[in-house]
Order: C-alpha cells, then structure tokens, then sequence
C-alpha cells in the first residue's frame, strides 16, 4: 500500500527571467504535463507556457445572465402574482424600481459563484493531499524561489532525459517528488458520494434543527403586549372602587377650564344680590343679544317682551317683563330666571351661554327702557 | 522647486528588499505574541464596544424612546451612523477594485487592509439598520422568504434596496479579500511553526500550491472581482442615497445625492484608511511598503473627493435658489443659517476648507498634518449625514410640525460603541492575518517580473 512512485522531477530557478526561458523551452520540448510554480502571478508566463486563454470569463458571464434573469422572474412572481401589493398606485411589476434588486443579485451572483467555481472546479480544491504538499520544493516556491515540476506520467517523460533538460537550464535542487497509494488514489472529496451525503444529512439536520429551534422552541409572541396591559375599559366595571364603576367622577369643588360655575341653584336672592352683567351695552352685544331674545324668548314673551305670544294661545302666555316688578329686578335676579327657569319657563343653560345670557338680559333692559323711557333720554 | 519626471515609473516599495525578508516583516505580527501595547489598545476599544453594548441593551428592553428621536425627526444616529459607516467602507473597495482596473501598483501596499476595513466597517454598518427597527428579531421579515404569512416585502421601497445591497456588498467584498487572501494564506502556511498554526492555515489556504496553471484563473477572475465590485461599490451608495433622494421631504428630494453620497463615501473611506495606516505602518515597521509617496495619493484621491463634495453643497444651494421651489430654498438657508448652522458650519469647514490644504506637497507628504486633516475629515462626513438627516427632518413643510432634535446619552453611546466595534475588529485582524498582501507586494518589487529582453 505505501508504495512509492515517482510524481515529477522538479527543478528550482532564482530569477524571473530564467523560469521564464525554463517555460519556453519546457514547452517547446512539447511536454503538457508540467507546471510552474512561483510565489506570484509572472507577466507573460501563459504565453511561454503556451497556455489557452482562461476560459472562466464565460462562466461568469453565464452565471451573470442566469442571476439577472432569475432575479427578475422571482421579483415578478413575488409582486405580481403571488402577492399583489398597490402601492402608491404603482403597477405590480414596476420595473424600474426592480433594478436596483436585480443588479445587486446578478454581481452576487456572478461573483461569488465563479470564485466557487474556480477554486472548487477549475483547481479541484481543496487539496491538501496533492504530492507536491509538504515538500522543500513547495516551501522555497511560496517564498523566494521559481520552480518547474516535470510530471512522470507526462507521454514524453523519461527520468535521464528530464534530468538534463533541467541541468541544461541552469536548474538548481533538482529533485524526484515521490507520493504514494493514496495520493494516487486520491479524489476530489468535495466529489465524493460520501462527502455529498453527508452534506446532505448536515443540511438536512441544521434546517430541521433550525426551524424547530425558530419557530417552537424560542417561539415569541407577537408584539402584544400593549393589549395584555392592566387597564379599565371606559364603562366597565373594576372591583378597585368601592362603587365598583371604572370611570370616575371629577373631584368634589373640581372646575372645567374657562368655566364660571353658577353657584345660586335654588337661591336667586342671593343671585341677585352678588351677580353683576359683566358686559357692556354696545352696538355688538346688543346685537347678539336681539338675535337670542328673537330665537330663544320671543316665541312666548313676544318680541318686544310684551308678553303677547307668538303662539296664538297654543302655550300659557308670560306675565309681561314691562312690570314695575321686573324693571325693579336686578340683573342678577334674571339671569337666574334664564338659568334656573320659573314657573312653567324651563332652563335656557343648555342653549345659552353666559354671555348670550348677558346680552339677552342688555336687550331686556333696552326693550323695558323703550316702553318707559325717562325725561332724560328724550334730549 | 523640484519638477517631477511623470513619464518615469515611480517603484512603488522603496529600496529593494529581497522576496524573503517580505514574507517575514509581515508575517511577524502573526509570528509573535502581542504585547502590552496591543492589549492596551484592546481594552480601550472593548471598553467603548461595552458602553455601546450596554446602551443596546437598554434600547432593547426599553424601547427606542431612549433615544433623541421625536415627532418629525424619526431618523436619528441609527441612520446616520449607518450611512456614515457603508460610506467608510467604500475606500477599501475603491482601492481594491477601481485602482486595480486603473492598474494603480500603488494600491498594492494598502489593498488587502482597506479591503478588511471595508469589511468591519459594512458590519458595523449593518448593525444599524437592525437596531433601528426597534424589534431587530424581527428584522427577517425584510428579506424575501416563505415565512408563515406568506407575505414578501415591498420591492418598490428603497429600505428594500439597502438590504439587498449592503447583504451583497458585503459578500462580495469579503470573498475579494479571501480569494486575495488565498496565497498568503498558503505561504503563512509553509511558514508556520506549530502544528494548530498549520492546520488552520492548511484548511484556509485550501491546499494552494502556487502553480501557474492556477495563476493564470486565478487573474482573471480577480479582474473579473474588480470589474463586479466597481459599478458594485457605486450602486451601494447610490442605492442609501435612494433612501433619502426617493422622498419629496425639501433637501432630499434630489437627483445629486447619488453622485455626492458616492464622492462622500470615498473621501471619508479614505481618510478613515488613512488614519488608521498611519498608525499600522509605525507600528509593524511597513514605512518602505506603505511609503510616503502612498499616503501621498491617497491624500490626492481626499483631495479630488473633496471638492467634489464641496461643489455638491455649492450645487445644493443654486439648484434651491434656481428651481424657485421655496420649501427647498428654505430649507437650505435654514440649513447654513438655522438652529443647526453649528453642524452645517462643522461639516462645510471640515470637509471643504482644510482639505484643500492638500494642493500644498508639504502638508501632502506630511504625516502628523495629514493625520490631524482625515481626522477632521472623518468629522466632518459624519456631520454631513447629521446635517443631511436632521435639519431636513426638524423643519419640513409646516412650521407647526417642527421640532428640535437632541441625541440623548444612549444615542451616543450606541455611536461610540460602533466606534469600538469596528477598531476592535481592526486590531483582531491586524493579528490574525497579514494586513498586506505578501504576493501583491512581490509582483510589484523592482526586478520581480521578467524583462523580456529575450522577446
């Protein structure tokens, strides 16, 4: 098994010219199965070596093509027939905006796999096993040093001859490389049905192993937990209260912004007494005061507060607010009467503001001053 | 005043070191435990990755009100971090790809390293785009999968684009730097002392052999890399710059934010590079790899990108003066003259006036000056994304919906943790892989490729 057999003579060279001339010679011989080693590329050394033009430019032009076209077809699949998306009322396959993504695929694609395809093809590595590992020869060619290896199953190889072609070029360290059984035997173990097989069973393993660990071990719930929070649901019940409601009532005393709350329910002597008209009887809060009286009093109290309805007798008639008595009444006292209602009158709160009430009660007195006026207003 | 010959071919590494020495100055950092200094170094940035940890965690289980975020200004630092930090990444892939196809020999000295900071950089990036949804374990749902809903995403939204573009930039950018990293690997590998060192590096190095049969491929498809990687390293922020330039909101609205972004991106990748260089090439000795002539070109490249930005804030202000749009108008006066004309006035001194004093060859080739400059640089970018985010965000359409936005302490905390994410990254790769590519700088030593007298 451990036999020995002779792989190549190799011989070394210290200059780049000399392995130059090596090669052209080497190849004009017409041997083919022979290789120059040196420890970076040489310009000009595929034409002493008589070598063909590297052909892995169309590899990648074929690997290039394929990613684009495959790139495009996918992204139409995607986006046009399995998931239709209207976005900002675009078309489906918007191709335009699919070349940025189908560039960035072919370039992926084309280099990476032809980098793949020239170690793992081309070069048949990984190879760690070839003859010419571990030997002086490949230590003093990854340094400094030019080498040439002239293989023995070469058809024109023949060990005297080999042996003086290489001491005719001025070859230095000229040297057998002997390998054995196994590196003979050996084949590329990417290649290997074993190899694949096992590759297989990794591939297999890790993306069970993958999917069972994504997708139940470490299963996560879906960003949820703004749902699952304490919380009370407007009118609901919540057992934290002891009047067991969710909402609660404003504090005691509390009071809306920009409100004056009325504080003379039941009492309008006292409303009387406190609340002055904090408005002025110009021409604009007269006006809006006329517009209110018209809208909300007139109906019952007529418009001129005569107390002649406008309701042909279809609704009790008002008292009217000519009287000594309500001429007599202060502001305050009135604008209790809109707020609070009296005798049948109900509340006008929800339908006027303070203010309007205000301007309201302006009008009134305008209205009582125009059946009554005084001595004074005749100047 | 010394005239510069431009038709010589200026070497590249100074002097003419033998290939061996190479290998050993820069696999020694790897050879050798780290010293006191390293670990100094290392505590200060674990520190700060701490403190941003922490302020994460709190976001976490807080919720993002910990941060300044409010009612108009929904975008804060997440974003702005995020495109500030995609934006560092770009000088790697620049200098990889674009100075490759420009057969730049320069960028051999600094490739392989602005290559990993591209790298930590987009994966600092990255962490924030999946912070700022709030519930980042659920930020799955942007990528299109059958999940349980059946649902894809919006292919119509630029978010969308960010996510396929910052995943693919990141892919490519990292097989660049491993398949650049291949022979190197093989070489640590033939060099390596103790049996763990050679499994690892024989597993990594994949059983590289160095044969010219390979090399021939192997040049081809790293060109093939760099012809991807260039319209790559432009779309991706083109592509961010969508996410604003997509929107009607006044100062984003805007179709030079693609090209600005992009400039940006490059200036302030190059400055962050720049920066962190100047300290690489004292510490592990690499003066005659990464030579002063180096720093000097990429202060050129600062130079051009820079004003590149400058005319784009110029350009902001006339097309808002000239489309006669006065939201838009407004918006860039309130910009330059607002609440936040301290930020705008920050980022404008930093990123157009002091990087101007790089036509000056002094001050070019000067390494403390040039330092202090990609330092303010840095600041200055990153107070571009503020400015961009939040003053259009504060002051948009109705003056009844403005605010002011103020950065809380998580916020900058989550910044400064971003900070001592991405140094903690450099310092790890700084020890655990060679920051300059051993072959790279081979091939271009004088004297290391043939000189076809005999053709």
């Amino acid at each position: 098994m451990n036999e020995k057999r002779l792989y190549s003579y190799t011989g070394i060279f210290n200059t780049p010219n000399e392995i130059i001339h090596a090669a052209k010679k080497i190849a004009e011989k017409g041997f083919k199965n022979y290789d120059i080693h040196t420890p970076y590329p040489l310009h000009g050394m595929e034409k002493a070596m008589k070598l063909k033009p590297s052909k892995i430019g169309y590899v990648s032009l074929v690997l290039g093509l394929s990613g684009a076209i495959s790139a495009i077809l996918t992204l139409f699949w995607m986006a046009a027939i399995d998931y239709k998306l209207v976005i900002g009322g675009k078309p489906f396959f918007s191709f335009p905006a699919y070349i940025p993504i189908t560039f960035e695929i072919t370039v992926l694609s084309a280099s990476v796999i032809t980098v793949l395809v020239m170690l793992f093809i081309f070069f048949k590595l990984p190879n760690n096993s070839h003859p010419l590992h571990a030997t002086d020869y490949m230590k003093k060619v990854s340094s400094d040093k030019y080498g040439v290896s002239i293989q023995a199953d070469d058809p024109l190889f023949n060990e005297e001859e080999v042996k003086s072609l290489l001491k005719s070029l001025n070859a230095s360290d000229i040297t057998p490389i002997y390998f054995n059984e196994e590196e003979i035997n050996y084949k590329h173990v990417l290649l290997e049905p074993k190899f694949v097989g096992f590759l297989v069973l990794v591939a297999l393993f890790t993306s069970a192993t993958t999917y069972f660990t994504l997708n139940k071990l470490m299963y996560m719930v879906p960003f949820n937990w703004m749902d699952e929070q304490a919380k009370v649901i407007p009118q609901q019940p919540s057992k934290i209260f002891a009047d067991g409601f969710g909402m609660r009532q404003p504090v005691n005393g509390t009071v809306a912004r920009g409100q004056i709350p009325f504080l003379y329910k039941n009492n309008p002597d006292e409303a009387a007494k406190d609340l002055v008209n904090p408005l002025l009887p110009s021409v604009e809060n007269l006006k809006l005061g006329e517009q209110k009286f018209n809208i909300y009093c007139s109906p019952c109290h007529g418009y001129h507060a005569e107390g002649d309805s406008r309701l042909q007798g279809q609704f009790p008639n008002p008292p009217s607010l000519h009287s000594e008595k309500v001429r007599n009444w202060s502001d305050g006292r009135i604008f209790y009467v809109i707020t609070e209602g009296q005798n049948i009158m109900p509340s006008y709160a929800t339908q006027l503001t303070p203010e309007e009430r205000w301007a309201v009660i302006l009008y009134i007195r305008a209205l009582q001053r125009s059946l009554n006026a005084k001595e004074s207003d005749l100047k | 005043m010394s005239v510069v010959d431009y038709s010589q071919e200026l070497s590249v590494i100074e002097g003419r070191p033998p290939l061996r020495s190479i290998d050993e100055l820069i696999s020694k950092p790897l050879d050798s435990k780290p010293d006191k200094k390293f670990y100094i170094a290392l505590s200060i940035t674990l520190t700060m990755l701490i403190t941003g940890v922490i302020c994460l965690a709190f976001t976490f289980y807080y919720g993002i009100g910990l941060w300044g975020n409010n009612n108009p200004v929904g975008w804060g630092f997440a974003i702005i971090n995020f495109v500030f930090w995609v934006g560092i990444g770009h000088a790697g892939t620049l200098i990889s790809a674009i100075l490759f196809l420009l057969r730049q020999k320069w960028r051999t000295g600094i490739a392989r390293f602005a290559e990993g900071m591209t790298i930590f950089a987009v994966m600092t990036a990255g962490l924030f785009p999946l912070i700022h949804v709030g519930r980042p374990w659920l930020a799955g749902y942007l990528f299109p999968y059958p999940n349980q809903h059946s649902l894809w995403p919006n292919f119509i939204s630029p978010l969308l684009w960010d996510v396929f573009a910052v995943s693919t930039y990141f892919t490519v950018s990292l097989v660049f730097w491993y398949v650049g990293l291949i022979p190197d690997l093989a070489v640590l590998r033939e060099r390596a002392k103790t049996k763990i060192k050679k499994i690892v590096y024989s597993i990594f190095s994949l059983g590289w052999r160095f044969s010219n049969r390979h090399w021939q491929h192997y040049e081809r498809v790293y060109l093939i890399l760099a012809g991807f990687a260039t319209p790559l390293v432009l779309s991706v922020h083109t592509i961010v710059s969508f996410d604003f330039a997509v929107s009607i909101l006044p100062g984003w609205h805007s179709t030079i934010f693609p090209p600005y972004f992009v400039a940006g991106a490059v200036f302030s990748g190059f400055a962050m590079v720049q920066n962190v260089l100047i300290f690489v090439r004292k510490i592990f000795n690499y003066e005659h790899i990464i030579t002063v002539d180096t720093l000097e070109k990429m202060n050129k490249i600062m130079l051009v990108t820079g004003s590149m930005v400058g005319y784009a804030y110029i350009m902001e202000f006339f097309i808002a003066w000239y489309s006669g749009v006065p939201t838009e108008t407004f918006t860039f006066i309130n910009r330059a003259f607002g609440p936040y004309m301290w930020a705008y006035w920050i980022m404008f001194s930093c990123n157009v006036i002091f990087p101007q004093l790089f036509w000056i060859r002094k001050i070019r080739r000067n390494i403390p000056a040039m330092f202090v400059i990609a330092v303010l640089v840095n600041v200055g970018m990153w107070f571009e994304r503020f400015v961009i985010v939040i003053t259009s965000l504060s002051r948009d359409f109705l003056p009844s919906s403005w605010a002011y936005y103020k950065p809380t302490l998580v916020d900058l905390g989550i910044l400064l943790g971003s900070f001592g994410f991405f140094f903690t990254w450099i310092l790890l790769f700084t020890k655990a892989l060679p920051v300059v590519s051993i072959a790279e700088v081979k091939a271009v030593i004088d004297g290391s490729q043939p000189s076809h007298e005999a053709d």
